[in-house]
């Protein structure tokens, strides 16, 4: 279900182009919202659990429904949104107000934009466009632009430090990304993302679905590449430095409170969703289900495109209580002399590929 | 529709553009750069150059402002520098303006313009590809050898020698 088709749908019902424009908008747009927030709310609880059983806790159980105590601390993350809702809204009183406010609106756009093109099953996608994966990459940077804004309005040292090391590393990191993420177009010769899952259908080496991970060896290395890149691009630990709390405090969110803030934390993690949907779209095999005509229509393929990009998300969770941060010597030097070299080779390794086999 | 939306792009453009130059603080200006390149964008979108326009969000919006804005937040005691409105003389400069005005108007009203009606919308990442690939693969190569050549450039003259 494209804009478009609800444009086309809503015209045959009266004659008011402008209205209908407007109207097939916003109604694709309040669900990209309402799955950013439900995104949001799910991954904040899961983080909160996974972290507590990964150091033996047992994390939040005081909030849920039932008359006390709750059931496992359900309604934690309900709680924390309406705390962060009624929450006093800050402005430092030497900050550059305009900019201060204006923020975090142009970081949920970016995030709000990506989420606009991610393929959630067959039909569910709001825009279906022949340049989608290149769109995804493209605003991506939009937000780098945000972050940088917040953190010079906060005029605080953190907040500027945060950003910068922020921005660097989003930047640097688009490269071996941006590289990575070339290996699925080359194979399928295609930038748009539904025909891009339609090419790896059916099954290859009679067991394995024909994912492009499993296509070759170099998209093999390419997908944990790009993975690997996107986990710094949305800022997570080991890749947080820009963060970092024993340094930075909470680096360019440091003087955000409130509603500005949880607006930060819905767009830091629809990023999440928005990369593992790219990389599930590009070398999972997106909407497939993993057994090759097993439970591969309809509904069933938001079922796995969503299970799949759980699963990314999951991981990077996992690595956030698994592994120490990197320092930024280390950041630069994993981005520019390990990837990059080895992204380049990917891209010549499945052009010959794709000579000799394809 | 299409007029609807256009129009609201248009104004997206030129009102950032004229923010960008009438701000008297250079980081608004470059914010509202980050519009004004949103505009253009826009515009692509109207002339079905679906490739074109998200090159010009990654190279304009993710590359070169965040580079003008990490210019501006680099340089020491930025916010005291005084940026200049006063206009200079403005007999010659009004003649100019009225001048190329007149011209661009001109231009723009004696051309023949061809006006394509109904035309299917066509891809056009493949035969831009192809084209840099096979007909313009010496000029392409020329700049990428120029960027390269920029590149180390830069390099060698930000490194301290120890």
């Amino acid at each position: 279900m494209t804009v478009d088709l609800l444009i086309d749908w809503l015209n045959t019902i009266g004659d008011f182009p402008v209205l209908a424009f407007i109207l097939a908008v916003v109604i694709s747009g309040i669900p990209l919202f309402l799955v950013m927030a439900l995104n949001a709310m799910v991954a904040v609880y899961v983080e909160r659990k996974v972290s507590a059983f990964m150091m033996d806790r047992i994390g939040p159980m005081g909030q849920g429904p039932g008359l006390h105590a709750g059931k496992w601390g359900l309604l934690q993350t309900v709680a924390d949104a309406v705390k962060l809702l009624v929450k006093e809204d800050t402005v430092p009183e030497s900050s550059d107000k305009v900019l201060f406010k204006m923020a975090p609106f142009i970081i949920f756009i970016g995030a709000f934009m990506g989420l606009a093109a991610v393929p959630f099953s067959q039909t569910l996608q709001v825009v279906d466009f022949n340049v989608g994966v290149f769109y995804i990459i493209a605003v991506g940077s939009i937000g780098v632009i945000g972050i940088v804004m917040a953190g010079w309005a906060s005029n605080n040292k953190w907040s500027l430090y945060g950003a910068m090391r922020s921005a660097a590393q989003i930047i640097s990191y688009e490269i071996p990304a941006g590289l990575s993420i070339i290996i699925p177009i080359m194979m399928a010769g295609t930038m748009n993302l539904q025909e891009l899952i339609h090419f790896q259908s059916g099954s290859v080496w009679g067991i394995l679905p024909n994912w492009i991970i499993f296509n070759n060896p170099f998209s093999f290395i390419a997908f944990f590449i790009f993975f690997i890149s996107a986990i710094a691009e949305t800022n997570r630990t080991p890749f947080d430095i820009p963060e970092a709390e024993s340094e930075l405090v909470a680096g360019w969110m440091t003087e955000y409170s409130g509603f500005r803030w949880a607006i930060f934390f819905l767009s830091e993690y629809a990023n999440m969703l928005i990369v593992s949907g790219l990389a599930v779209a590009g070398f999972l095999g997106g909407w497939q289900s993993p057994i090759p005509g097993l439970f591969d229509s309809g509904a069933w393929g938001l079922f796995w495109f969503m299970g799949k990009v759980a699963s990314l998300i999951f991981i990077m969770m996992w690595f956030r209580w698994t592994f120490p941060r990197l320092r930024v010597d280390q950041l630069m030097h994993v981005c520019w002399k390990v990837f990059i070299p080895i992204a380049m080779l990917n891209i010549f390794g499945v052009g010959i590929w794709k000579l000799i086999f394809g | 529709m299409a007029d609807f939306t256009f129009w609201i792009v248009v104004g997206l453009t030129l009102g950032s553009a004229f923010m960008v130059v009438q701000s008297k603080n250079l980081l608004y200006s470059a914010y509202a750069l980050l519009f004004s390149f949103m505009g253009v964008t826009g515009l692509y979108v109207f002339l079905w150059a679906d490739f074109i326009a998200v090159v010009q969000v990654v190279v304009y919006v993710g590359g070169i402002l965040i580079l003008i804005i990490f210019g501006i937040m680099l340089t020491n005691k930025i916010t005291s520098v005084n940026i200049s409105h006063t206009s200079v003389q403005k007999g010659i400069g009004t003649l100019a303006v009225l001048g190329i005005a007149t011209l661009l108007a001109y231009m723009v009203f004696s051309t023949p313009w061809i006006e394509l009606a109904n035309v299917e919308q066509e891809e056009t990442t493949a035969s831009i590809g192809r084209l840099l690939m096979m007909d313009y693969l010496l000029p392409f190569e020329a700049a990428s050898l120029l960027l390269l050549g920029a590149l180390i450039g830069a390099t060698t003259l930000s490194r301290k020698e120890d």
